[in-house]
């Protein structure tokens, strides 16, 4: 089943296009690397399936549901806000910059999306982000602030809360970009985890080595449009494209 | 002057604390959460909204808190004299007796309340485009609701970072009660300028002083203390 489906997605920022013709599919327990140059719109297209951009044209489906469709008279038009929040619960989303909440604790942080939006008890909703934070590592840091972790430890906090919902689909933004080599490692491996446990997931990433390795496809985009997508031993061994082979030229020797 | 004197002045002064703190007291009940209001009306994104909040502002920061305190007194009067005052005001407005205490104490307050929600709305706004961006968007991705993303996400930061402006207005408050003086109304420094004749002194004027110096450090001290509670997260 396919858990994303996105066709001729297109977004301008006024005159400038920034993704124009974007079709990709993402199916159940498939890892999706999206690689390519700074500016090449692949953050925009995340930000445009989760709902922090508004798109320009095109459609989205997510788990089966249309978020994006075109109505009946043709134009392209936005779910109802209902479904779209039902969306966004059945998506996590990672950020580069972690975007934790620094007034609450680690395990608040994890907990109070369960508590006050799913309406879970309180008990449950802690028993079950103790579990997470034992996952990555970080049992010990439940009752700390976030400014007291390491980025690498605030990335993994970020994680825990976004898999708190239990996402189908969970989407990262740069997750290791403000990060030094040393934590980066940290958190592809909890990536990797996730993978081997059969987690949905589209990863925007600069990782070429760990988009080698861990996706099932890779999209290559520049400009606003995918120049290329299919099994990375296609992109990264024997590219129709000269730029897809170009780019990742040094990283290949 | 006697010791007997002073210790009668200060206990005359010690009564009249009570409608100093009176003042204190409800402006910033009311002035907070209207300044608050005025922050978000400002930001609101319909255009003439936000206008007419920023001549508000304008208006209550740009001429003196005792000259808006002298015309709220007048406000009532004048407006039942004009002919453009409608119908139901004027019903309602002909039933204010304006020489009773409830009238000169409300109509004062009334002017203390707007003035200060116009600098608290500033401190506010300030502290809530202070928020990144990316405090929202973790919150939307997360489900939370609008109304939940300010009351628990936005609102706790933003208390953070306006607590050491809003101090500031908040000491400058416990002062500018003095204005009140001039409306009359009987507090502190009321009662302190009416003893200099008597007394043939300055020293009422002191002791009123000594009276204002003492909450003004209370509460710089109380705020202080408040800034190192919330000092757990940066």
């Amino acid at each position: 089943m396919a858990m994303l489906e996105v066709k001729n997605l297109s977004k301008s920022f006024g005159n400038l296009k920034v993704l124009e013709d974007i079709n990709m599919t993402v199916e159940k327990g498939e890892v999706v690397a999206v690689i390519g140059p700074s500016g090449s719109g692949k953050s925009t297209l995340l930000r445009c399936i989760n709902q922090l951009e508004k798109a320009g044209g095109g459609e989205i489906k997510v788990c089966g549901t249309d978020m994006l469709l075109k109505n009946d008279s043709g134009k392209t038009v936005y779910a109802d806000s209902k479904t779209l929040r039902e969306i966004r619960l059945k998506t996590g989303l990672v950020f580069q910059n972690f975007n934790l909440f620094p007034h609450m604790t680690v395990l608040r942080n994890i907990t109070e999306a369960p508590v006050c939006v799913l309406k879970k008890n309180k008990q449950e909703a802690q028993a079950k982000a103790m579990e997470l934070l034992r996952k990555m590592g970080l049992e010990t840091k439940a009752k700390s602030y976030p400014c007291e972790l390491s980025g690498g430890q605030q990335q993994r906090v970020s994680i825990a809360r976004a898999l708190a919902l239990n996402p189908e689909i969970l989407f990262f933004d740069e997750p290791t970009s403000a990060l030094d080599p040393e934590l980066t490692g940290e958190i592809l491996k909890v990536i990797k985890e996730l993978a081997a446990e059969g987690m949905t997931m589209v990863i925007v990433t600069h990782e070429m080595a760990f988009a080698r390795d861990v996706a099932d496809k890779v999209v290559f985009m520049e400009g606003g449009y995918i120049v290329e997508q299919g099994a990375p031993e296609q992109l990264f061994g024997d590219s129709a494209s000269d730029r897809v082979k170009q780019f990742l030229q040094r990283f290949n020797n | 002057m006697t010791s007997e004197q002073i210790t009668t002045l200060f206990g005359l002064m010690l009564r009249y604390t009570v409608p100093t703190l009176k003042i204190f007291g409800f402006t910033l009940l009311y002035s907070i959460p209207l300044g608050m209001i005025v922050a978000l009306l400002k930001m609101c994104r319909f255009k003439p909204v936000s206008w007419l909040t920023n001549v508000y502002i304008l208006i209550m920061r740009g001429t003196p808190l005792l000259l808006q305190l002298i015309v709220a007194q007048y406000s009532v009067p004048y407006i039942l004299q004009s002919s453009l005052c409608p119908g139901f005001l004027r019903s309602l407005l002909e039933n204010v007796d304006i020489r009773s205490d409830s009238y000169i104490f409300n109509m004062m307050l009334i002017a203390f309340v707007l003035n200060y929600a116009a600098y608290f709305a500033e401190i506010f706004r300030g502290g809530i485009e202070a928020i990144p961006k990316g405090q929202y968007e973790a919150a939307g991705s997360l489900g939370f609701s609008k109304l939940q993303t300010f009351f628990r996400i936005i609102l706790p930061q933003v208390v953070k970072r306006v607590v050491p402006a809003s101090s500031n207005e908040i000491i400058t408050l416990i002062k500018d009660t003095s204005l009140a003086s001039a409306i009359p109304y009987m507090e502190i420094m009321y009662i302190a300028k009416k003893q200099v004749p008597t007394y043939a002194s300055l020293m009422p004027l002191f002791i009123a002083g000594i009276f204002y110096f003492v909450f003004a450090t209370v509460l710089t001290l109380l705020f202080s203390f408040i800034e190192k509670k919330l000092d757990y997260y940066k």
